[in-house]
Order: C-alpha cells, then sequence, then structure tokens
C-alpha cells in the first residue's frame, strides 16, 4: 500500500495535476475570500465555501480520472496485480494519495478563519466543521472517480463520466423538483428500478432464471403494496432522490449544526465506492 | 515447482486456454512456445495472477494461486509483453517502487536494486527518465524488475521481441545465467531463441499442449528419414539411372541444383530403413560422384509449424513415440 501511495502521489507531482489542482481551488477560493470576507466584512468564511464548493468537487475529476484507467491503458496494472499486494491494499494506496493532494488544497484554505479571526469577529467552529465536511465529500467524490476510472482505460472518458455523475449529483434538487410526487409516478418509478436491477443482475451473472424471478417477484409485490396502501408510494421516488445528493447537508454545518449523519453518510459513500473499485478489479481478471 | 492443473479460460464463448496441464521443475529454463493467439500470454497471465482462471489452479511451490496469493505471487518475478514501466519515473526510482511493491525488506532492498541493475546492465542509466530510454533499455529495466530480489520462479513473455541481435544475445545470456539457479519460463515464437537457452520445450496451439520435450529430443522425433537428398556433380540422367537400381525408392525427384555443375535428388523411401549406406554403396558400385547425402531434418521451426497447422496424424506420432521411447526406458 505504501508503494502505491508514494508512487501515486510522487506522480501527481511530477506530472503537475496535483499541482494544477491545488492551484486551481486556492486561487478560486483565494478569489472569494478576499471579495466577500475581506472586502465586505463578512466574517462566515464557511458560509463563502459552500456557496463556490462545487466547483472545488467539479474539478475532482482531474485528480481521479487518470487512477486506474492509465494504469490499464499502459500496462502498469500488471506489476501492480502481479505483486504480492491485495487489490485492496492498491486501492487504498491510490485513494489515499488523492485524498492527500485534496487534503493539500483544503489544508490551505485552513489559514482563511485565521486570517478573519486577526480582524475580529469569528467562528471557528461553523469554518473548520464546513472545510472539514467539504474536505469529506471530497473524498467520498474521489472513491466516485477512481470507481469510474476503474471502469474504463481511457482517462477523457473517465473524467467526463466523472464530471456529468458529479453535475447530475450538483443538480439533483432541481431535476427531482420536475418529478411528480404523485403515488402511480413513484409506483412506475419503482418498477422501472425493479426492472432495472434485474436487466443488470442478469448482464452481470447471465442468469435467466434468478434475474426474471427477481423482476417477477419485485413487481408483483409492487402492486400488491401500491392496492395495499397507496399512501406509501406518494412522493417516494423524488424524496429518495433528494436524500442522495452529499453536498445538501452542507448548509446544515454553516448554519452551525454539527451534522453526525452527515458524516457517517460521506464516509460510508467512500467506503462503498472504494468497495465497488475492488470488485470492478476483480470482474476484470475474472473475466 | 509450478503446477498447472487442468487450467481453462473463457473470454466470453472463446476458449483460450483448453484444459492445460503441465509441470515445471524447478532449477531448468522452460520455453514456451506457440503461435500468435494460442493461449502463451493468457497462461502466463493466469500463472502471475494477474488474470483469474475460469477453472483450474495454479501452485508455485505447493501454494495456489487463487487461494494464497500472497505467497504464491511473491514466489514470482514477471516480465509481461509488454514491460509495465511508469514512463514519468527514473529508473532508480522505478526500482525503489518495485522494491517496495514486492515486499522486499527495508535493510535488503538496496542491494537487492544493485543486483538486478547490474545484472541487466542499467546502471549506467538509473538516473534517467524511463520515458527517454529506448526500446531495448526498457526491456532490461522490466527485466530487472522481475528479478528483483531473486525469486523462485521467473516468468518473461516474450522477453527479446523488437531487440536488436546485440540486446538479443545479451538478455539470452542474463536469461541463461538465471536459468542457474531459477526457474524460468519464456515465451518465445523465435525457434533459434528456444533451441538456444531452453532446456524443455512446451508447444501450445488452440490453449492445448502439443507437445513437450527437449529441442534436441523434438527434433530427433520429428526427423524424417524416409527422405533422403542427394547431390551429385553428374548429369540428371547418370544419378536417374543410379537411383533406379536401388530397391525401395518410392519416388524421386531429380533435378539441377542451384549451385551450377550439380544435380539434386529428393528421393522418398518405401520403408522407414536408413537407406543412406545402400544408396552410397550403389553410387560408388557404379561409378558417380556423390557430394551430398543425408536425410530430411525438421528444423525446430518445421516441428513447430507441423504440431500447430492441425495436423493432428503428427501430435500423435509425437505422442506414440514419446510413450514408446517411455516404455523402452521403463523396460
Amino acid at each position: 500500500m505504501n508503494a502505491v501511495y508514494k508512487r501515486d502521489l510522487k506522480s501527481y507531482f511530477s506530472n503537475m495535476i496535483g499541482c494544477l489542482y491545488i492551484a486551481f481551488i486556492v486561487a478560486l477560493v483565494g478569489i472569494y475570500f478576499s471579495f466577500y470576507n475581506m472586502g465586505n466584512g463578512y466574517p462566515y468564511f464557511g458560509d463563502v465555501l459552500n456557496s463556490i464548493s462545487y466547483i472545488v468537487f467539479l474539478a475532482l475529476p482531474i485528480l481521479t480520472m487518470r487512477s486506474f484507467a492509465d494504469e490499464i491503458r499502459t500496462g502498469t496494472d500488471q506489476i501492480l496485480y502481479t505483486s504480492k499486494a491485495s487489490i485492496t491494499k492498491i486501492v487504498m494506496g491510490k485513494f489515499l494519495a488523492m485524498v492527500t493532494v485534496f487534503g493539500i488544497a483544503i489544508g490551505l484554505l485552513c489559514f482563511c478563519p485565521l486570517i478573519i479571526s486577526t480582524c475580529g469577529t469569528h467562528d471557528f467552529k461553523v469554518d473548520y466543521s464546513c472545510i472539514l465536511a467539504v474536505f469529506l465529500i471530497g473524498a467520498a467524490y474521489i472513491a466516485m472517480g477512481m470507481f469510474i476510472s476503474s471502469l474504463t482505460e481511457s482517462n477523457i472518458i473517465a473524467a467526463v463520466l466523472t464530471f456529468g455523475v458529479l453535475l447530475l449529483l450538483q443538480l439533483m434538487t432541481g431535476i427531482t423538483s420536475f418529478i411528480p410526487t404523485t403515488a402511480l409516478a413513484s409506483f412506475v418509478g419503482c418498477i422501472i428500478v425493479v426492472i432495472a436491477i434485474a436487466v443488470i443482475y442478469y448482464i452481470l451473472a447471465a442468469n435467466v432464471i434468478i434475474a426474471s424471478g427477481l423482476g417477477i417477484i419485485g413487481t408483483v409485490a409492487l402492486v400488491v403494496l401500491y392496492f395495499v396502501k397507496k399512501s406509501v408510494f406518494a412522493g417516494m421516488i423524488p424524496n429518495v432522490l433528494n436524500k442522495i445528493p452529499l453536498t445538501d447537508s452542507l448548509n446544515n454545518f454553516s448554519l452551525k449544526t454539527f451534522d453526525v449523519t452527515a458524516i457517517i453518510y460521506y464516509i460510508s459513500v467512500a467506503v462503498l465506492f472504494i468497495f465497488l473499485t475492488t470488485q470492478s478489479i476483480q470482474k476484470k481478471r475474472y473475466s | 515447482m509450478i503446477e498447472v492443473k487442468n487450467l481453462v479460460k473463457k473470454y466470453g464463448s472463446h476458449l483460450a486456454v483448453d484444459h492445460l496441464s503441465f509441470t515445471v521443475e524447478s532449477g531448468k529454463i522452460y520455453g514456451f512456445l506457440g503461435p500468435n493467439g494460442a493461449g502463451k500470454s493468457t497462461t502466463m497471465n493466469i500463472m502471475t495472477g494477474y488474470i483469474g482462471a475460469t477453472e483450474g489452479d495454479v501452485f508455485i511451490d505447493g501454494h495456489s494461486i487463487s487461494e494464497e496469493p500472497e505467497e504464491a505471487k511473491k514466489r514470482i518475478g514477471y516480465l509481461p509483453e509488454i514491460p509495465p514501466l511508469y514512463v514519468d519515473m527514473k529508473v532508480i526510482e522505478y526500482m525503489k517502487f518495485a522494491a517496495e511493491l514486492k515486499g522486499i525488506p527495508k535493510g535488503k532492498r538496496a542491494k537487492a536494486i544493485t543486483d538486478a541493475m547490474q545484472l541487466t546492465k542499467i546502471s549506467d542509466v538509473q538516473g534517467r527518465l524511463i520515458k527517454n530510454l529506448s526500446k531495448g533499455y526498457r526491456q532490461r529495466v522490466g527485466l530487472a524488475q522481475a528479478v528483483l530480489g531473486l525469486p523462485d520462479v521467473i516468468i518473461l513473455d516474450e522477453p527479446t521481441v523488437g531487440l536488436d541481435p546485440n540486446q538479443i544475445i545479451e538478455i539470452r545470456n542474463v536469461i541463461k545465467k538465471l536459468g542457474k539457479d531459477h526457474t524460468v519460463i519464456l515465451s518465445s515464437h523465435i525457434m533459434q531463441e528456444v533451441s538456444a537457452v531452453c532446456d524443455e520445450v512446451m508447444i501450445i496451439s488452440h490453449g492445448q499442449m502439443v507437445a513437450c520435450d527437449t529441442p534436441a529430443r523434438l527434433e530427433k522425433i520429428m526427423e524424417d528419414t524416409s527422405k533422403i537428398i542427394i547431390k551429385s556433380n553428374a548429369d540428371v540422367n547418370a544419378v536417374s539411372n543410379v537411383l533406379k537400381t536401388i530397391p525401395g525408392i518410392a519416388s524421386m525427384n531429380v533435378k539441377k541444383s542451384e549451385e551450377t555443375g550439380t544435380v539434386e535428388a529428393v528421393v522418398t523411401m518405401s520403408t522407414n530403413e536408413d537407406m543412406r549406406e545402400r544408396i552410397f554403396k550403389a553410387f560408388a558400385d557404379n561409378g558417380v560422384s556423390l557430394i551430398e547425402l543425408y536425410s530430411h531434418k525438421m528444423s525446430l521451426e518445421d516441428v513447430f509449424i507441423k504440431l500447430t497447422s492441425g495436423n493432428k496424424k503428427e501430435v500423435e506420432k509425437v505422442k506414440k513415440d514419446k510413450e514408446n521411447e517411455k516404455e523402452e526406458e521403463e523396460v
């Protein structure tokens, strides 16, 4: 794990991508910080960070795109997977290297509240908990980007896909407001989801019986539930979709609430995608 | 020792490796021979744990590659077809990374790196970026990575492909040196290389083993005593007349050879008996001079082409001859 971590970290700085990302974040936040906090005398750095966090996240694909795609393309994954290090350790090494680069960028932002504190009113607790939340969300997004990168051998495809997913997450609340909240709409949505799961299962496992069984049982259960207790479906799909975006809970932090649920959610998402990355690599090795 | 048991690898519906089984003994150099798409690289990738097998298993010194990957993998050094090099690293950085990745203890790393670099003669480029190295040097860096820490088993996938003749000889010498106290498996489709370097040759085709023997014995098995080639400086008629007096000749093809003033005849015998002496005597009795006389011998190349072109008879012949030989040995 150490070897992979050190190599990757070094490579982020030898090929400038790491430096570029850090410079971009620091410059961007710096501009907003000097304008709002310094220029306008607004003492809450957390708020400023929240309002521009989406740019911080949307730039993440340039960090994550190469992680596995480049290894697959150049064939260097062979030295990794034939060494005695386990896949989980290799994935963790790569993940931590990216988190370190991101952490350096976020670490530099930690000076901003200190600068504010020299000028009067300040709230370290809120500011630093916001910075922590941004860092954790970033880590979860990095895991997501790493997973997407492990699916392809093209950096560009990895970057574009990751960007698309992050953008979709960012716009999720806006999109869900277009989805009808009636029970029937959610019911139809649920059936589509069940069928999609069955199809995906069929593609992955090529087992017709289990896949069709899954689809039929799921649909029947939904139909029964719909006629027995219709109210369950009312607004279900938009509600679930609204829970997905990680960034929504950022507001809680700037509103002086230390949202433990949200923190656990960020960490779980990161763990889930690290796990999925190892699975995607294993799947490639066995197919 | 490596045991490959009943290995199967399917890519979708395509069968890349088809129930392949063999045993590799320690301290020998094995050659893995086969046409493109025969399953050489796939087998090697499975043996080193890069990809998983659909069925079957590989045991390195008794450790299963699928169940105890850590134990099995640390005994293997692998140079894939395309050397797995990080081009943005310096040679020495890359070697340090590889040593750490392979889990060589900190105290022994520096020595292991120097040894590997000396063996493959890359010490003088250690400060250069890999992307600025020539193909030959890159191949050597890949080889250095494979021999790092001197693992028991060294697996090399087409180690000399794309190198100039001098570099090929150098790499071959390195392989020979390694073969003295390590098990080396190398794949190639260059026959001379295999006959020059290897103690044993395994020929695979369509994912199946078609022959496994020493290069010399493979050639001996395929020696074609029923076909004799003659060269004489007499004229075509004289040669044909002499040949006609010899009993047991099924067919002959007498013609002027490329060398001026000589005649070449290819004679096919109706029996498997060695007729060379009889032919020599017949020519001597008739006072016709002979300047060359030899039975047609197949090179490893011919053996390879014959075995892999789907000629089942030949495959069976090799297997039969080998069995007969074994029986004779046992008797």
